[in-house]
């Protein structure tokens, strides 16, 4: 059974669209604070999980659960963020954070500023998405996410459409953002250093019908140093769920 | 290294007289009427036309002075585009109200549907003889033609508008449990913006037609009495002059209402 620390509790989900399965009895505790990365193939079902837990959808089998109570519908408490940053090109930054909030809250200014704070972004309230760049755009997204201090924050492939300098910045940025703020955050990404590097745990996913193939624990360690021996060897670890490693033949006779 | 050379050298060539650019581009703009005017005045000169039927351009110049002192070409224009402007504004509150109610609610849309299919290609100067019958040649008839012709072109747009509205921004509110009104407000309406604008856009011009087609018919003053009372007089200087006018003041009404698209659509 899941501990009392436990925030999220997937339990034998299972999802099928009409006659197709997309995912296979899924069972996944997430402890408060936790960060854990998904990665899989592409189809196999990790933005159907997400959207899962989100309360975008619900599984055909099995249950979700978030502090105890069942996801039925999306709520506040859980931030989202999509592949696309999906900021309203009509809202400037300030008032697309302020979408996110009830109009119940007062100090909708404060709460504006103190996230674009927090991604950096405290110049940009005024601009317009279209004035923004990828990586600032997600940021926006990202403040957006979390104005609502959400118990868990789901990011689906956050930075799949950002160039390889970028996400890494957006990367360490990501990881910053998730000590100080110490937020649960699931991550789905099909970037298997991404995985690493944000994940406490690694859950690795088969291809149709997406199970569960393998939990891989991450070393701490490996938040630090990108190119250090513990990463490589993770990496490898990883790497082997999904491909075959060719036979180095050396072809000749010494 | 040539290459990049070369094309360094056409990006300073642009940049650095964007003044005769700017003046080449509205030389473009203007040539083809000047062509057409001094065409028209050559082939008149020639006596190629009969200047009975088709005055020189000087002679409708001179129609417009005359009746520009005398008060009574502005006393046209003016009624024609009050006519319009009311009309029309009464149609735009009518087609937005409609629009968003059937863009919103599925069962409005059926309800409404197979009227509208039917009321939809009956041009507004199709409904020119009953309009008067019902109201009189008085204002009310025209009035009601000019909605007529306003009123589909923005409420089709509207609808649309919201139907084409991105899926993933209406997830988006589910996300962050916004609730209906303040999704209408802040998604519905600016998404769908764009094309509503292109109905308002629309609507205006077919608008200006009708006031045109109904003062034909019956009116005492306007641009369209205008071109029938020229007609009936025989004065062709008056019937180019007038159908110059109503080109030139669609053209305006138009410029205008893109520069306030624009502005209103100040994100893109
Ligand atoms: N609403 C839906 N109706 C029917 N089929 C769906 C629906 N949503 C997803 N699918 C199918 O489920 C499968 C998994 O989709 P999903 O988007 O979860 O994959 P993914 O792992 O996120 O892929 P990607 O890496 O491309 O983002 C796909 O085959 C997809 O076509
Ligand atoms: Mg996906």
């Amino acid at each position: 059974m899941a501990d009392k620390n436990t925030v999220l509790s997937i339990k034998n989900v299972s999802k099928r669209f009409d006659e197709l399965q997309v995912l296979d009895d899924i069972s996944l505790d997430v402890r408060e604070g936790g960060l854990v990365s998904v990665i899989g193939g592409s189809g196999c079902g990790k933005s159907t999980l997400l959207r899962l837990i989100g309360g975008l959808d619900s599984p055909s089998e099995g249950t979700i659960t978030i502090n105890g109570k069942e996801v039925k519908a999306p709520s506040r408490k859980v931030g989202f963020v999509f592949q696309d940053h999906r900021l309203l090109p009509w809202l400037t930054v300030s008032d697309n954070i302020k979408f996110a909030l009830d109009k119940t809250v007062d100090n909708q200014d404060e709460i504006v500023d103190k996230n674009l704070k927090l991604v950096g972004l405290e110049g940009f309230k005024n601009s317009y998405p279209s004035q923004l760049s990828g990586g600032m755009a997600q940021r926006v997204a990202i403040a957006r996410a979390l104005a609502n201090e959400p118990d868990i924050l789901l990011l689906d492939e956050p930075f799949g459409a950002l160039d390889a300098m970028t996400r890494i910045t957006m990367q360490d940025e990501l990881l910053k953002i998730w000590e100080e703020k110490k937020v649960t955050m699931i991550l789905i990404t099909h970037d298997i250093d991404e995985s690493i590097y944000l994940g406490e745990q690694v859950v690795i996913l088969s291809d149709r019908p997406g199970k569960i193939k393998k939990i891989v624990p991450i070393s701490k360690i490996c938040h630090y140093e990108r190119n250090g021996s513990e990463f490589a060897r993770t990496k490898k670890i990883i790497y082997k769920e999904f491909f075959k490693e060719r036979e180095f033949d050396v072809g000749y006779v010494i | 290294m040539e290459v990049t050379f070369k094309k360094n050298k056409v990006a300073k060539k642009r940049s650095a007289f964007p003044v005769a650019k700017a003046i080449g581009s509205a030389f473009l703009y203007i040539a083809l009427p000047i062509v057409i005017l001094i065409v028209w005045e050559i082939v008149c000169h020639a006596g190629v036309v009969q200047v009975y039927n088709m005055p020189a351009p000087e002679i409708i110049l001179k129609d417009a002075w005359e009746k520009i002192t005398a008060g009574v070409l502005w006393k046209h224009i003016s009624i024609s585009f009050l006519r319009v402007l009311e009309g029309f504004l009464i149609a735009l509150v009518a087609a937005l109200v409609l629009g968003i109610l059937i863009g919103l609610s599925k069962t409005i849309e059926r309800i409404t549907e197979l009227t509208l299919q039917i009321l939809k290609p009956i041009p507004p100067i199709a409904w020119i003889p009953l309009a008067i019958l019902w109201f009189g040649i008085g204002e009310s008839s025209k009035l009601y033609i000019i909605f007529y012709g306003a009123f589909f072109p923005i409420l089709l747009n509207t609808v649309d508008g919201i139907h084409n509205i991105d899926k993933k921004y209406l997830e988006l509110g589910r996300v962050y449990e916004v609730d209906r009104l303040k999704l209408i407000r802040k998604v519905v309406l600016p998404g769908a913006l764009p094309q509503i604008l292109t109905g308002i856009r629309v609507g205006l011009g077919n608008a200006w037609v009708c006031v045109v087609a109904a003062e034909m018919i019956a009116a005492t003053k306007g641009v369209g009495y205008m071109l029938s009372n020229g007609r009936s007089m025989s004065r062709a200087d008056d019937v180019i002059l007038a159908m110059l006018l109503i080109g030139i003041v669609g053209k305006i009404m138009d410029d205008v209402l893109k520069l306030i698209s624009g502005k209103i659509m100040k994100w893109s």
